[in-house]
């Protein structure tokens, strides 16, 4: 899959790798520790931050968290629908 | 008022199986419309997994439409969280601007239902607070939305078929109602296929 930035991609497919085996060999193994892909991580975030800029995207509205808040959709009761 | 809409889906694979296969879900060859996908924030809190990503997807759009939403792609910020204990995966998506003309709103919660099952139950709220518009542009939102579900789910399972091939479900539900002679027959033709498999597995090796 490629990544926001076209120059971002490699860097992206890097990171997905080391996340992706992180996430089934350790990650839902019980080990939490995620420093592993830590570097990777930095220089593709440094990327897409900067393609991102570029194409005038409004970072504060991403950053705004919803799942988990008190503004998360919740689902209607079932026997009214 | 949002138009909600909600289904659920089962997939034929363990939920460690379906949690590994949701971050390898693009591209598949029902996913021509994602054009990308970032992981914006990503840390381990409290023993769970939070992400949060960035998606931009193709904007597909009736000619009528095109007056309110001539974007050409729209982006999308998907949340989500892994409860690697409890074997729960919430994601939750909305899109990032144009929410006036269309916002879409979808959580899906993945869970296990045994050793190789998965149900996801997803849940969708689509609304539109263009004036004189808001019905025909909800309406054809959650139309939309309901022809993509189908989409999204038969592209995971091809995702999911690929990463984990030795679990294909061809186990043949057999209704209730069928003769014995009838299931033996089934049962027949499912080892020959099994054998028929295994050598051409064998064959190939």
């Amino acid at each position: 899959m490629n990544s926001i930035g076209e120059e971002c991609t490699d860097l992206k497919k890097r990171y997905d790798d080391c996340f992706n085996s992180w996430f089934s060999e350790r990650f839902l193994k019980g080990d939490h520790d995620d420093s592993v892909c830590a570097g990777i991580f930095k220089v593709y975030q440094e990327c897409v931050k900067n393609a991102m800029k570029q194409q005038n995207i409004d970072f504060k509205e991403i950053d705004k968290d919803v799942l988990g808040t008190d503004n998360e959709y919740k689902a209607p009761p079932s026997d009214s629908s | 008022m949002a138009r909600y809409f909600e289904n659920t889906t089962t997939f034929n694979f363990s939920w460690d199986q379906v949690a590994c296969g949701y971050w390898k879900r693009y591209p598949n060859p029902q996913s021509t419309h994602v054009l990308s996908e970032d992981t914006w924030s990503r840390q381990v809190r409290d023993g769970c997994l939070y992400t949060k990503r960035l998606l931009t997807k193709t904007n597909r759009v009736p000619k009528w439409g095109e007056r309110f939403f001539n974007a050409k792609s729209v982006k999308i910020i998907e949340e989500s969280v892994v409860d690697p204990k409890e074997k729960v995966l919430v994601t939750y998506t909305r899109n990032l601007g144009y929410t006036k003309v269309m916002s879409v709103v979808e959580r899906v919660e993945y869970r296990s239902l045994g050793p190789g099952q998965t149900i996801a139950r997803r849940s969708a709220w689509i609304d539109s607070q263009v004036f004189g518009f808001s019905r025909p542009i909800r309406a054809f939102g959650v139309d939309r939305f309901k022809k993509n579900c189908t989409q999204m789910v038969n592209g995971f399972n091809y995702v999911l078929h690929s990463m984990f091939p030795r679990q294909s479900p061809q186990h043949n539900v057999t209704p209730m109602g069928h003769t014995l002679k009838e299931m033996r027959e089934a049962a027949a033709a499912a080892t020959d296929r099994a054998k028929a498999n295994v050598l051409s597995s064998v064959n190939r090796t």
